[in-house]
């Protein structure tokens, strides 16, 4: 990911760091209100500082009431928007510029990092974490295996986000039709697909033990289970479906 | 399970839970991390990998979407893993047990988070003025009062779960009747039904992927010939 020329517009290294490390604390006050609104204020807070009178003066706390309402963004590119928005209010853009880019760029930051992460990085580091489990791995690898690659994306997304934000002001939309966010998806449901095809057959393996009778009768079981589960679509969550089953098996095994 | 003993795992959780939504969300709250961590903590890393695994594979189902109500995994990979990692090993009640707990604290974990959500939402109506006025210390509070509250609200499930399903499961173990290998088999099947059929919710529009799924079978079926 690369960030276009910058024009002329910089912050200081500490105002960077410290936006950045609130930024991993943007939905502390998640609520059904303001959703991550007052996570944006809060992680924009210490540039807000440099607007003319300084803290507290009155363009401090109109920007930071202005930044502080209703935003719903994904929290790992909320620093597109933070940024961004961070540019625009020190270069004194007018509020109502603000408030309309605020409004359309949230609902694109929502559903991109949706898609992007929490529907194809996790399930593709989770998937390829079991997979070192059925090859295997220790606990430490396993754990180490899903924390690093995890984060290798987590962390450089946020940063990638923020420095997108504050180099191309009001004009980010354009970052949003990055490859990696329009086409990653995809190319990550690929590769998931692929892992989860190795990974879960080892992960039974390795669950279930020695003999391949049993693992076969697994795989044939689960198989129906899942074209069953499948069917149900969005009527079903698998995890409570898991739940109930669990409960009854464990109330037989208790009563007989 | 005394208080004093489930004190650490509590804390445990606490930490864990606050990174699901709150802080740093670094995903050390998901079942493959934060029951092996708690299998670490009990001293037996092994099982809380086993169960860890069970419930990732269980967690795959859920998509944690801003809004959406979904099951705590950080709290609860921390029950299943200290309760399964606690009982002694071989013992065919452990696992569908111990895991029937981790979800159970799961669901009513994922319902504290949207009555914390709510609690957040009250205390911003009731500084709404001092928030429109810019004040930097509304909002700091705000913020950081809903971080401890979270801390707090993880804790204080993974406390409570400990302290109802420590004996239980204890019990479940002692008068399982079961035998061991359906036990186990039950619970594997489980895991592998919702495993595969999240992964068929998450990615069946993504074009061409069933190809790489038997593609990756089909590596699998000759790794099982070959070893």
């Amino acid at each position: 990911m690369t960030a276009p020329g910058t024009t002329g517009f910089t912050l200081p290294m500490r105002v960077k760091v410290a936006m950045y490390f609130r930024m991993l604390a943007l939905q502390g006050s998640w609520n059904y209100e303001t959703l991550n609104g007052t996570g944006v204020g809060f992680a924009m807070e210490p540039a807000l500082r440099l607007l003319p009178q300084g803290l507290n003066g009155a363009p401090y706390r109109a920007a930071l009431a202005r930044e502080s309402r209703y935003f719903n963004a994904h929290p790992y590119l909320a620093g597109i928007a933070v940024g961004a928005l961070t540019r625009a209010e020190l270069e004194g853009v007018d509020p109502s510029r603000i408030e309309r880019f605020r409004t359309a760029l949230a609902g694109p930051l929502g559903s991109v990092g949706d898609r992007l992460v929490w529907a194809s990085w996790l399930p593709f580091c989770s998937l390829v974490a079991i997979g070192v489990y059925g090859a295997g791995g220790s606990a430490l690898a396993v754990a180490g295996t899903f924390l690093l690659l995890y984060n290798a994306g987590h962390f450089l997304l946020r940063a990638w986000g923020l420095r997108i934000g504050l180099s191309r002001g009001l004009d980010v939309a354009s970052a949003l039709g990055q490859p990696v966010l329009r086409q990653g998806p995809l190319y990550i449901g690929c590769a998931a697909g692929f892992i989860g095809g190795i990974a879960l057959p080892l992960a039974l393996q390795r669950l279930t033990g020695p003999g391949r009778i049993v693992i076969g009768g697994i795989i044939t079981a689960a198989l129906i289970g899942i074209v069953l589960l499948a069917r149900l679509r969005e009527r079903a969550e698998g995890w409570r479906i898991a739940l109930g089953v669990l409960a009854v098996f464990v109330l037989y095994s208790v009563l007989t | 399970m005394s208080l004093l003993e489930a004190l650490p795992i509590a804390l445990l959780g606490a930490l864990l839970g606050l990174d699901v939504v709150s802080f740093p969300q670094a995903m050390i709250s998901r079942p493959i991390v934060a029951a092996t961590v708690a299998g670490a903590f009990i001293g037996n890393p092994p099982a809380g990998l086993t169960i860890g695994v069970v419930l990732e594979m269980i967690a795959l189902d859920t998509l944690p979407f801003g809004a959406s109500r979904y099951p705590e995994w950080g709290s609860a990979g921390v029950v299943g893993g200290s309760l399964f990692a606690s009982q002694p090993t071989g013992m065919p009640g452990a696992l569908p047990a111990s895991l029937l707990a981790a979800l159970l604290t799961a669901s009513i974990s994922g319902w504290s988070m949207v009555v914390l959500r709510r609690l957040i939402a009250a205390r911003l109506e009731r500084t709404r003025d001092s928030l429109e006025a810019g004040s930097r210390e509304a909002l700091l509070s705000l913020h950081l009062s809903g971080m401890s509250l979270d801390l707090l609200r993880a804790g204080l499930v993974t406390i409570i779960a400990m302290m109802i399903f420590a004996p239980l499961v204890k019990a479940i173990v002692n008068v399982w009747g079961s035998e061991s290998a359906a036990s186990h088999a039950v619970v594997v099947v489980i895991a592998a039904t919702v495993a595969g059929a999240a992964l068929w919710k998450v990615f069946h529009s993504v074009r061409r992927v069933f190809w790489f799924f038997l593609a990756g079978v089909l590596v699998w079926a000759v790794l099982l010939v070959t070893r």
